[in-house]
Parts: C-alpha cells; sequence; structure tokens
C-alpha cells in the first residue's frame, strides 16, 4: 500500500522535529525520501495546484500541458465554462498522452499505440482492439471504462485553473479563505492575456523558494533595488494576511512611505543608498487597481504565486525537480483591455522580475546559497521567529509569520 | 549595392567589439553601443514566436541600458560570473545593408522590431551566438545560445550603433539568473 509506505516515511523522516512552527529541521530540504512523501501527501494530496489560465485555452479542445508536482497533467477546454484535467500518462503502457506544451484537438492519440481518449480524458478506443483477420486483439473482457488515466477536479477563480486529485478536498473557495479570494479578485478582475513566459531553473528545494516568497522581512533587505526606490520599505503601510490554515498568504504594500525614515541608515544596513535611476520611467506606475496597493504578493499553497508589482502582473509555479532542484514558471500577463501605454508599462516593469530581475533576479539565487550553506547540517534548524511563534495576519512585514504559516499547513499534509 | 562586403565586415567588427566589451567586464561601456532611443530586449524563440511582447530585459533608452549596469555594479547580488561571447556571422537582409553614411539614424530607429524593413541607412541583420559561462568555482555551462535580431544605423558621429538588439535564445530556460545582459 502506498500509504503505508508514505507512513513509514513520514515515520522515519519526521524523527526529532519538534512541535511548533519556530524552527526548521534542514534535512527537510535535503533527505531524499521527503519529495516522494510530498509526492503523495501534498501534490496528490487534498491541496489544489495552478493547471493553467483559463486564457490559454479559450476554445474546446484547447488545452496546455503542466506537472502537479511530478505528476504530468493535462488541462483541457472541453466546452465553453467546463475545464477538464487528467493525469499525462496513457492507461496502456504509461506514455505521455500529450507532448507538446499546447495545441487544440479534437481528441487524444497515444503516439505509442494509438488509444485513444475524448477531451474528460475517457479512453475511447484501442487500435486493433479486435485484431487482424480473426487473430490478436485484446479479449472480450477487456472494458475500457475501467481504464484512463487519473482525472482531477477543476475550479476556478479570477481566470485562474487549479485541479486536484483528492475526491476529499474542500472547495476551491474554502480552500482559500474569503480573504485570499478577494485578494486574487482584486488583481484579476478582468480577461487577462499572456505577454510572455519563461523559465528560470533554481539550485535549490522548492520549499526554499516557497518560504522566500512569503518571507516578507527580507525583500528589503536583499532587493537594494526595491529599498532604494521606495518600492517597498518595512516603514511603508502594509502587512500580511494570512490565511485561517496558515497555508496561504499576501502581503501588501500601499503607496505612500508614513514617514521619511531613517531606519535603514540608522542600522548602517546595505539596503540604504544613493543610487538613482537615469530612466525614470521604469518605475512609472499607476495605481489600476484604485487602492494605492502598489505591491501584492500571494501564495496559494503549496506552489503558486500571484504577484502584483506596480502594474508588472505575473503567475509562478514552482516546480519541484528532486531534493535539490526546482524550476520557476514565470508567465507574465497584462489585461486584454490594455492601452499601448499601460502595455508598454508592463513591459518596462518586467524588469523588476523573472531571471534578470532588478528584484527578483537575488530570489534566484539565494536559495541556492542556503542549500549549499546547510549541506552539513541535516541536523541543524533554522529560526523562524520574528514578529513571534504563531501564523496569523498582521499589520507589519517585519515578521516571518506567513513563513510559519507554510510549515503549519506543511506539517498537516504531511503528518510530520 | 555593391558595399555589401564593407558592410558585412563592419557590423562583424561591431558584433565583435560588442562582445568583448561584455566578456571582458567594460559594462559602463555596453550602452554606447546602442543609439538613444533604442530597444534592446532578451527573450526567447517561442515568445518571438507567439508575438509575446515581454522579455526578461526590456529596455527602450539607452539610459535604461546605464541604469541596468549601475544595478549591476551597485545594487544587485549575485555570485562572480564572467561570460565568453561566440558570435558567429552577421547574416544581412539584402533589402537593407546599403551605404552607410554618418546621420542616417534620423527618424527610422523606432521601429517595432520588423527586421528587414528596408529603411534608409537601416541594416537589418540576424547573428548567431552562443554564450559559455564561467562560474566563480570555475563552473562552466552553456548559458544561452541563439541570435541576435538586429537594426543597426550609422550614428550622427558616424559610428554603427544598435537602434534594436533582440536577442532571441533558443531555449525557455534561464539558470538561475540572468545578471549579465547578452
Amino acid at each position: 500500500m502506498v500509504s503505508a509506505a508514505v507512513d513509514q516515511h513520514a515515520e522515519t523522516i519526521g524523527s526529532g522535529w519538534a512541535p511548533g512552527l519556530t524552527r526548521v529541521p534542514y534535512w527537510v530540504y535535503q533527505d531524499q525520501a521527503v519529495p516522494g512523501a510530498e509526492q503523495k501527501r501534498i501534490f496528490e494530496g487534498p491541496a489544489w495546484h495552478y493547471l493553467c489560465l483559463e486564457a490559454d485555452i479559450p476554445n474546446p479542445g484547447d488545452y496546455r500541458t503542466n506537472v502537479v508536482g511530478e505528476m504530468p497533467v493535462i488541462v483541457v477546454r472541453v466546452e465553453a465554462g467546463a475545464v477538464h484535467a487528467f493525469e499525462n500518462r496513457c492507461a496502456h503502457r504509461g506514455a505521455l498522452i500529450a507532448f507538446e506544451d499546447a495545441g487544440s484537438v479534437k481528441e487524444f492519440t497515444c503516439a505509442y499505440h494509438a488509444w485513444r481518449y475524448d477531451l474528460r480524458g475517457n479512453l475511447c478506443s484501442i487500435a486493433f482492439q479486435r485484431g487482424v483477420g480473426g487473430k490478436g486483439g485484446m479479449p472480450d473482457s477487456f472494458r475500457m471504462q475501467d481504464h484512463g488515466p487519473r482525472k482531477l477536479r477543476t475550479e476556478t477563480i479570477g481566470g485562474l485553473v487549479f485541479g486536484t486529485l483528492a475526491t476529499d478536498a474542500p472547495a476551491l473557495l474554502d480552500y482559500l479563505g474569503p480573504e485570499i479570494v478577494t485578494r486574487i479578485r482584486r488583481v484579476l478582475h478582468k480577461p487577462v492575456e499572456v505577454i510572455g513566459r519563461f523559465v528560470q531553473p533554481l539550485p535549490n528545494n522548492w520549499k526554499l523558494y516557497a518560504e522566500n516568497v512569503k518571507d516578507t522581512y527580507h525583500a528589503s533587505l536583499l532587493h537594494l533595488f526595491f529599498t532604494t526606490f521606495r518600492i517597498t520599505r518595512l516603514s511603508q503601510a502594509g502587512g500580511v494576511t494570512v490565511s485561517e490554515s496558515g497555508a496561504h498568504h499576501a502581503s501588501t504594500t500601499i503607496a505612500r512611505a508614513e514617514t521619511q525614515d531613517s531606519v535603514y541608515r540608522d542600522q548602517a544596513l546595505r539596503a540604504d543608498s544613493e543610487f538613482r535611476l537615469h530612466d525614470k520611467s521604469l518605475l512609472d506606475a499607476v495605481d489600476e487597481f484604485g487602492d494605492d496597493i502598489q505591491l501584492q504578493i500571494l501564495t496559494v499553497f503549496p506552489s503558486f504565486v500571484l504577484q502584483q508589482i506596480h502594474n508588472c502582473l505575473a503567475v509562478r509555479q514552482i516546480v519541484p525537480r528532486g531534493v535539490d532542484a526546482m524550476d520557476l514558471h514565470w508567465t507574465y500577463i497584462g489585461f486584454a483591455d490594455d492601452t499601448p501605454a499601460m502595455r508598454t508599462r508592463r513591459l518596462k516593469q518586467g524588469n523588476l522580475v523573472g531571471p534578470a530581475g532588478f528584484v527578483s533576479m537575488e530570489d534566484g539565487c539565494i536559495g541556492g546559497f542556503v542549500q549549499r550553506g546547510i549541506a552539513a547540517a541535516g541536523d541543524a534548524q533554522s529560526v523562524v521567529e520574528m514578529g513571534g511563534a504563531t501564523a496569523e495576519s498582521q499589520p507589519t512585514r517585519t515578521t516571518e509569520t506567513s513563513v510559519r504559516g507554510f510549515w503549519q499547513a506543511y506539517r498537516a499534509y504531511m503528518g510530520l | 549595392m555593391d558595399d555589401g562586403p564593407a558592410t558585412l565586415f563592419r557590423l562583424a567588427a561591431l558584433n565583435s567589439d560588442y562582445a568583448a566589451c561584455i566578456d571582458a567586464d567594460r559594462l559602463e561601456a555596453w550602452p554606447d553601443f546602442f543609439v538613444d532611443a533604442c530597444l534592446y530586449k532578451i527573450t526567447t524563440a517561442e515568445n518571438h514566436r507567439r508575438g509575446y511582447q515581454a522579455g526578461v530585459i526590456y529596455a527602450d533608452s539607452r539610459a535604461m541600458l546605464r541604469d541596468r549596469v549601475a544595478a549591476l555594479r551597485e545594487a544587485n547580488i549575485y555570485e562572480r560570473q564572467t561570460y565568453r561571447h561566440i558570435v558567429g556571422m552577421p547574416r544581412i537582409d539584402p533589402a537593407t545593408g546599403g551605404p552607410v553614411t554618418a546621420g542616417t539614424v534620423t527618424g527610422t530607429v523606432t521601429g517595432t522590431g520588423a527586421a528587414g524593413t528596408g529603411a534608409a541607412g537601416v541594416i537589418s541583420a540576424e547573428t548567431p551566438f552562443l554564450v559559455v559561462r564561467t562560474m566563480r568555482d570555475g563552473h562552466m555551462d552553456i548559458f544561452a545560445a541563439g541570435r541576435y535580431l538586429d537594426r543597426v544605423v550609422a550614428d550622427v558621429d558616424g559610428a554603427l550603433r544598435f537602434a534594436e538588439r533582440v536577442v532571441v535564445c533558443d531555449s525557455p530556460r534561464f539558470d538561475t539568473l540572468l545578471a549579465i545582459p547578452l
């Protein structure tokens, strides 16, 4: 039994992790047994996973392929309003059913032996099922409806398609909770279109990136660019919303600085410099959501990020690649009704994010610094105590509350 | 035009100067390879094919290029690394590439990126490149391969400069980070 094996894993790998959210043992980023348990408990467990944008599959027959953890999936628009998803694995010999990133089809045919599936993932024909010339073929007892790839439940919010294998997962909106739902809809309030896709392979366990995105404490300390240009400083208004489960978060920064602060200079931190831009159009932002929130970073456990940095909008998907590597999938978006000026603004502000982002490039390397730093420290643990020991919403970003929220959810799903 | 070989030679020299500038870490001089109202973008073959506009770097002025260099020098944190550019022979669009003389930049450089539009004095060229990255610890890998889609003009001082350089990388993957320009 798979679940028994996972239980055994959990017992073995979880030993010695004291209860609580303020310490994280480093073996959780290193142990070779962890990814398999995560796949079963989280990625195939009762969590919801980002699959694609509705805008990726506008017409019946349009599909995209993706992965949920390690599991390859096909997401397909069957008809208006109906998005289906199923494991991208032929029921016959296990080959990928679709091997392109995207396409448009009437049905899916496995390349290996031409077994065919309808758009819902139902096996609907088998090549030479009755044999040739009365010889060969499948036995009469073989029933196609008993075979087929695993199907995911799908639900959408704000044009985002999420899926889960678990029949016992709560409804998506209940999973997210009302505050996160509001924060998603705040940004994704009208049709979007894709303006670019990039993949950023990172040399670290996926959880280090998941923590990094939730870590509001580091943003203005590691990222000099943010601080100097006052895109966000901890002394600006804003805060962190953590869902009741701890699993999801949204951090916000309000446009106006509360005071002309000297906090950074007083502590002689690297983050205060005299660096200024020659071309200020990079930060020529407009308050397009009408609420003065110039920055909102939102995560949906375990691996989805929605980013609004000024007018630069993107979704990011964290894809684990074994214990010490991951891919970060960036999809830059705009709204379908963007004016040319707004579109240009998004393109310029795109310099802040992605693999070459003035801000994000550091997030690219910092996880690797940790992965290398802890190489000999599997028995040691990190300290996650900024802002207390719990994982509730806080009216400050000088806190690690949403990082603790991640571990609260992680330990619950993993049974650790 | 009969000066094709001369134009080709000048383009090749421009490219080798450009590559040497980056590879020798003379990044402060890198923006000077562009006209003031330029377009420099790094994207992927897939984005380019689909008409997606975004780049991992997107700059529409020489000042933005200067800002990028300043950010690398003064703001951004990343491990020390160097590039080695291997740049192939420019392939000049035959509809362009006529005599290039000083001042032909006027009013022709704000194009949308369509190669080979044939505007007077604008050379459109496509040039393959390979970049090997060497990290601080000596680890080397092929960091990027692709093609430069260029629109080159003679600036008022007679020097060839890029009105547009769209760096189309063959792969969508950018390993860890892209700090130094391609």
